[in-house]
């Protein structure tokens, strides 16, 4: 985040009025204050996977665990099968589909940024009339499971996220950024138009594929939607989507016990939901730091085009 | 004809080009128009033999047992009400935040900060779900907790519709609030920095910069957000109602919007019809709004039209 917000440097050598210094502790204060409300179910999260069961029966949630318990972790790890499914799942999921959603997004871009393309505006419209007016949930669900049989198949998934105008639209402003005259003289040289965007664009591009790719894999990453429309075999539900399983379904809870040998009754059926919680959120946690800036990059300028 | 021609030139010219928008054309098409001719069940009486073509055309029958039902005009305010007062308060708190942080000086604070208020940002609703176990559920959540080690007795949270409202407009903000900062603050550093140092130097006090300089520049992004809310203003979040919610059926009468109930019909009682005859009523009231509030922003300020 830090690149766009150097703030306004030039001010700090004025003297603070004592006006001013009040908008300063309250600023310190307010933003302060945010960061701690977005951090704190975070760390209850963690400290609930960390205590022991009897204690949280007791005495509830807290920040920290006051008995500390690996027992949630061992269960999962113990008979990992339906964690390590649903991580093989999501990770194909997502790999798949933001290499396809990649592609097409880069492909459509660069013909809708080049300006000697006629029809661009019509396609534009084409795709931009469709963040309109659509036939919601129940004409879609009819057609992806009577028309096109996309009943517990990944694709029902991978398909829906592939392309969207806002990662279409930012992407387009990378392709603006292309010289024309790099792809005219690569027409002089001889070069076809696939050649072109192959080997030209597609390398410029890196920046703009890097932010778009990360837009697609976190919403692969997340969708929990699509599975519950359409995913009813177990062996083929998403992380998000199992953990929200294990979350409402007592069966749910009572498979993974009963593969990791313990009976129902003795499931720490608390600690265990916040360790599947870390389980299938900690890949985002672990990324985090190194992938912000491309987010707040792709958001500045999907904002700036509005 | 002469317009066929055209493209047929133009297509035969331009070969590879169309090749490369063809499967983004053919996605669009295929997952997006193809199943807006299902809207017709909307004026049919939906029988699961017949399909979206073999069912029989009812007119408006769908559209009157909706809203004669009550259940229309209650999920229509209640899904209008969450959007103007999640429009409001989420926007507000990024304003105020995106102001804020632009003005801190001490880097790491800045850092460390921004960072965590934009982490909700990266989380699937799922794990808000579970955040919202953890700290309201009756017998183990954190609140009861505090108000336990505080001698007070536990608080029931899912008897009380009332509050759920505030509830899911805290759980909106705090998940978007960082994601809007980062817009705001892309548009009060995107302007001249010399702009800023000058009145400074011309003595403009902290709030007088605030109202002459950051205000004028997130007006236009203030409108822009506005305009694509108001494009949504019957379509609610159904991943954040859903998630937050629940199944909780004595807080229906509070928190059920358009896309929560419509979900619900699909799945429980499958009433095809009226459920897309609700879909189609949303999805056209959405059209006719944003087209008009779009001609009416292009007539004032054309700048600030979306299209």
């Amino acid at each position: 985040m830090a690149a766009n917000t150097s703030g306004f440097e030039g001010a700090s050598k004025i003297k603070n009025s004592p006006s001013s210094m009040i908008f300063y502790i309250i600023a310190y204060i307010v933003v302060a204050f945010m960061a701690i409300v977005c951090l704190v179910p975070f760390l209850i999260m963690v400290s609930g996977s960390f205590t022991a069961e009897k204690y949280i029966t007791f005495h509830g949630f807290n920040i920290y665990p006051v008995e500390f318990s690996t027992s949630a972790y061992q269960i999962i790890f113990k008979n990992p099968a339906t964690v390590a499914k649903a991580y093989g799942v999501s990770i194909y999921v997502t790999l798949l589909g933001t290499f396809l959603g990649l592609m097409i997004t880069a492909a459509t871009s660069y013909v809708l940024g080049r300006k000697d393309f006629k029809y661009r505006n019509k396609f534009s419209f084409f795709f931009y009339f469709t963040t309109l007016f659509n036939g919601g949930l129940v004409c879609t669900y009819i057609f992806f499971v009577r028309y096109l049989h996309l009943s517990n198949s990944l694709w029902a998934i991978i398909l829906p996220g592939m392309f969207s105008v806002f990662n279409m639209l930012i992407m387009r402003t990378f392709v603006v950024g292309i010289p024309t005259a790099l792809i005219e003289s690569a027409k002089i040289d001889g070069a076809g138009e696939y050649r072109i965007f192959f080997s030209i664009i597609l390398p410029l591009l890196k920046p703009g594929l890097a932010t778009i790719g990360l837009f697609l894999a976190l919403a692969y990453w997340n969708n929990w939607y699509n599975a519950m429309l359409f995913i009813t075999d177990t062996d083929k539900f998403p992380l998000q989507y199992m953990l929200y399983n294990t979350l409402q379904k007592a069966e749910a809870m009572s498979r993974i016990a009963a593969q990791a040998g313990i009976v129902v009754a003795d499931v720490p059926s608390n600690s265990l939901k916040m360790a599947m919680a870390v389980v299938a959120t900690g890949p985002i946690l672990i990324v985090y730091p190194f992938v912000q800036k491309y987010f707040v990059a792709g958001i500045t300028i999907g904002s700036v085009k509005g | 004809m002469k317009y066929l021609k055209n493209f047929g030139a133009e297509f035969r010219k331009n070969k590879p080009l169309f090749s490369m928008i063809a499967p983004a054309f053919i996605l669009t098409l295929v997952l997006s128009y193809i199943p807006m001719v299902g809207l017709i069940l909307a004026f049919k009486e939906w029988n699961f033999a017949g399909g979206v073509f073999g069912s029989k055309w009812n007119g408006l029958a769908n559209f009157r047992f909706l809203f004669a039902s009550g259940k229309g005009w209650l999920i229509t305010r209640n899904t209008i009400l969450y959007n103007l007062l999640n429009l409001v308060t989420s926007q507000a708190l990024a304003i105020v935040l995106s102001i804020f942080i632009t003005e801190i000086r001490a880097k790491y604070f800045k850092k460390i900060t921004q960072s965590l208020i934009f982490l909700p940002y990266f989380i699937s609703w799922v794990l808000v779900g579970i955040f919202v176990f953890a700290i309201f559920n009756y017998e183990t959540g954190m609140l009861n907790n505090l108000r336990a080690s505080f001698g007070k007795e536990p608080y029931n949270i899912y008897q009380v519709p009332g509050i759920w409202p505030f509830l899911i407009c805290a759980f909106n903000s705090w998940k978007w609030s960082g994601y809007n900062s980062v817009i705001y603050i892309a548009a009060i550093t995107g302007v001249d920095q010399e702009i800023y140092e000058a009145a400074a130097i011309d003595g403009a006090n902290i709030f007088q910069r605030i109202r002459h300089i950051m205000l004028p520049c997130i007006r236009p992004t203030v409108v822009t957000m506005l305009l694509l809310q108001i494009g949504r203003i019957l379509r609610g979040d159904f991943e954040m109602f859903y998630q937050i919610v629940g199944s909780n059926g004595q807080l229906y009468d509070m928190t059920d919007v358009i896309d929560t109930y419509v979900f619900r019909s699909l799945t429980t009682s499958s009433n095809i019809g009226m459920t897309t005859a609700a879909a189609f009523y949303q999805s056209a009231v959405c059209f006719i709004v944003i087209i008009v509030v779009n001609a009416i922003v292009k007539k004032i300020d054309a700048d600030y039209a979306l299209f």
